[in-house]
């Protein structure tokens, strides 16, 4: 493991180097330590042309052309959003949640609209694996999508036979795995796998011994300690974090007194949980600052991208705001090269991680 | 969805299939117990068919998501080169900001959304059969079907003769029409599942379409049936995102296996056939239950307008909807 200070100091250098042309181009600076890209951010250099900026990102070693995501759940499988615009142009298109068997979910009302947020219990409706590669996978790899496939399942087994099976057939399409952990496990009496270390490692260990393409943890914020969870799973061999899952929320009728979700409780999300996002992805980074984050959580504008960046993550899946805008995801990662442009950032690494004390 | 969004007449989207649109709002007033709002929208209108929706982005205090909207009508030529009409009920914090918009205003739309009602490719005389509100795109199918030379009945039901929808519209539109109200103050007393059999014998319709609450639909679905006539209804059901990709608002539907799946609303339907609907497993109270025809047991709370009338336009995941409906030679693609 590499120490925070050390890193944090190649961080610099890299960055320094990339951003180079921003602070001055052609006056090569005798300064042994030139400015913190972050310190460039800040204080407002000179705007460079927004073609110039470089986007490309790279996640627990997959290359992003852009660092913009769906979030699984928020995007099917990609062809609603076709109608719309390409679905290719995003960084990667993470998939809804695919199971061993195909899923009919849960009965409705599944949804409830919150302030700023949305409580939602649609029980991972999903045609099964077997469904999902042969009509999902041939029409992602057709438009040449970049597929994060995430997977979900009720046992350890489930898990396991989904990504053997996706390994199988992913070819270049599928770029890697995120293990949605916040899964009941039937045989832990219902208990959610993400709010267990021992029990969402043992899950990450079952899909990295079939993967052979990266895996990320999806880890949720329902518990004590995201940092101990997120070491299990990273020693359990995942090679990257999405954080965070929705938050676990009830909404219940002031005057009938029902729940207003069939299942009583769901997740919630939208711009409500972005600062607890943001936070996790923070923490987890200043504790694990080797482990590469997709952060998730309420983003929905370019300024939200930007602190999920300066936060840890290397790239931002984005949700709920797909059901506002289904031009979201292609807005932002324009919005984002000009925000760059504007302040001389040349490089988004220079964002990454690039938070500072107060 | 505030902010920088002023300049209507900005259009995202493909040649084809819906579009995310600024509108500019062209007339907003009440229709009887009701309200109706026009806006500007040329490519919407263009593609827009009878069954589809519009999601309507509000500016309510604590709300997130768009509010479906049934398109009530559409005007492909005129001065604005094509407007669209929704018509709704005020009965949620969304639905009540869209009234207090004024005219010149600029709103912002997706659409359009959702399966529309087929068309029969068939001569057979059609029943049009309405709740409250869901009246609303039944007139624009009406007057689909009679360009087509088709025989449109109609029956219009509501609680009370206030919430009785386009009484003119439907008498210029259908060869017979009756009112149903269940006050007595405009037509029969009563729902409009107690005339529908007399309907249909005097009408001689060999294809009914709903639009209006859900027991309605059931109760009509059930009739039809019962009868062995084919049904098409536009159903509500709660939606999210009515794009297709949050799984909020599904439908168990029954396939041509028989099996029963979640369909969604919004992509799937909202037009389904009302004979394949698992009403049970969905929640619909039947007949003996059905509450007053105009928007029954919506709470404020609930992501209010009318979830109801939306379509799958052209590259959405083929699904059962279209296909089932495609094995019926009644059918075409409306």
């Amino acid at each position: 493991m590499i120490p925070a200070e050390e890193l944090r100091a190649r961080r610099r250098q890299d960055g320094a180097a990339e951003a180079g042309p921003a602070a001055g181009e052609g006056s090569p600076s005798p300064e042994a330590n030139p400015p913190h890209p972050a310190d460039a951010a800040a204080t407002q250099v000179a705007a460079i042309d927004p073609g110039a900026v470089q986007l490309d990102t790279r996640l627990a070693g997959i290359g992003l052309p852009n660092p913009i995501t769906s979030a699984s759940g928020c995007f099917s499988s990609g062809a609603e959003i076709e109608r719309f615009h390409d679905v290719a142009d995003l960084g990667a298109v993470v998939v809804k949640s695919i199971t061993l068997e195909p899923r009919d979910g849960l009965p409705t009302p599944r949804m409830a609209e919150t302030p700023s947020g949305m409580l939602n219990a649609i029980g991972l409706q999903n045609p099964g694996v077997e469904a999902w590669v042969a009509n999902d996978l041939p029409w992602l790899r057709e438009r040449g999508a970049r597929v994060i496939a995430s997977v979900a399942g009720n046992s350890v087994e489930d898990f396991r036979q989904v990504a053997r099976i996706l390994t199988a057939v992913g070819g270049d399409t599928i770029v890697a795995i995120e293990v949605n952990l916040s899964c009941p496990n039937v045989e832990e009496r219902g208990l959610v796998f993400a709010c267990s270390a021992p029990d969402s490692a043992e899950v990450v260990r079952a899909v990295s011994g079939e993967a052979h393409v990266p895996v990320l943890a999806k880890l949720t914020s329902d518990v004590t300690d995201i940092v101990a969870i997120a070491r299990a799973v990273v020693a359990a061999g995942a090679d990257g974090l999405t954080l965070i899952n929705t938050l676990l929320g009830m909404a219940i009728d002031p005057d009938t007194g029902h729940p207003q979700l069939a299942n009583t409780y769901g997740g919630l999300s939208g711009p409500a949980i972005r600062p607890v996002a943001v936070r996790n992805v923070h923490q987890v980074h200043s504790a694990l600052p080797e482990v590469p984050i997709l952060g998730c959580g309420g983003a929905r504008t370019v300024t939200d991208v930007v602190q999920f960046l300066r936060a840890g993550a290397s790239a931002v899946a984005v949700g709920t705001a797909t059901f506002v805008d289904p031009f979201v995801t292609a807005r932002l990662a324009t919005d984002l090269r000009r925000w760059c442009a504007d302040r001389g950032i040349a490089d988004l690494g220079a964002l990454i991680g690039a938070t500072r004390p107060r | 969805m505030s902010g920088a969004r002023v300049r209507a007449g900005v259009v995202e989207g493909r040649d084809h299939g819906p579009v995310h649109a600024t509108c500019e709002v062209i007339a907003r007033r009440r229709e009887g117990a009701y309200w109706l709002v026009s806006f500007a929208a040329r490519e919407i209108a263009e593609r827009a068919q009878p069954g589809q929706f519009v999601q309507i982005a509000v500016e309510a205090p604590e709300t997130l998501l768009r509010r479906p909207f049934s398109i009530a009508r559409v005007t492909r030529t005129g001065a604005f080169a094509g407007t669209v009409d929704v018509v709704f009920d005020a009965h949620g914090p969304g639905t009540r900001w869209l009234t207090t918009i004024d005219l010149h205003d600029v709103i912002d739309v997706i659409g359009p959304l959702g399966t529309p009602f087929p068309l029969p490719q068939r001569r057979v005389n059609c029943l049009l059969v309405g709740g409250g509100y869901g009246a609303a795109p039944l007139y624009y199918l009406a007057e689909m079907l009679l360009r087509q030379g088709l025989r449109v009945d109609m029956i219009n039901g509501a609680a009370t003769g206030e919430r009785i929808m386009g009484a003119i519209e439907a008498k210029r539109l259908s060869a017979s029409v009756t009112f149903t109200t269940e006050d007595g103050s405009l037509g029969r007393t009563g729902r409009v599942t107690d005339v529908i059999d007399e309907v249909l014998d005097s009408s001689g319709a060999g294809v009914v379409y709903a639009c209006g609450p859900n027991p309605m639909l059931r109760a009509v679905s059930e009739r039809c049936a019962a009868r062995r006539v084919p049904v098409q209804v536009a159903v509500e059901e709660r939606m999210g995102c009515g794009i297709g990709v949050c799984f909020t608002c599904v439908v168990p539907v029954a396939g041509r296996d028989g099996h029963v799946r979640n369909k969604r609303a919004c992509v799937d339907g909202p037009v389904f056939n009302g004979a394949r609907i698992d009403w049970d497993r969905w929640g619909v109270p039947g007949v003996p239950d059905v509450p007053a025809a105009h928007g029954g047991p919506d709470g404020p709370d609930r992501p209010d307008g009318p979830a109801d009338a939306p379509s799958p336009p052209p590259g959405a995941q083929p699904d059962a909807g279209q296909r089932e409906r495609g094995d019926d030679p009644l059918w075409g693609r409306a």
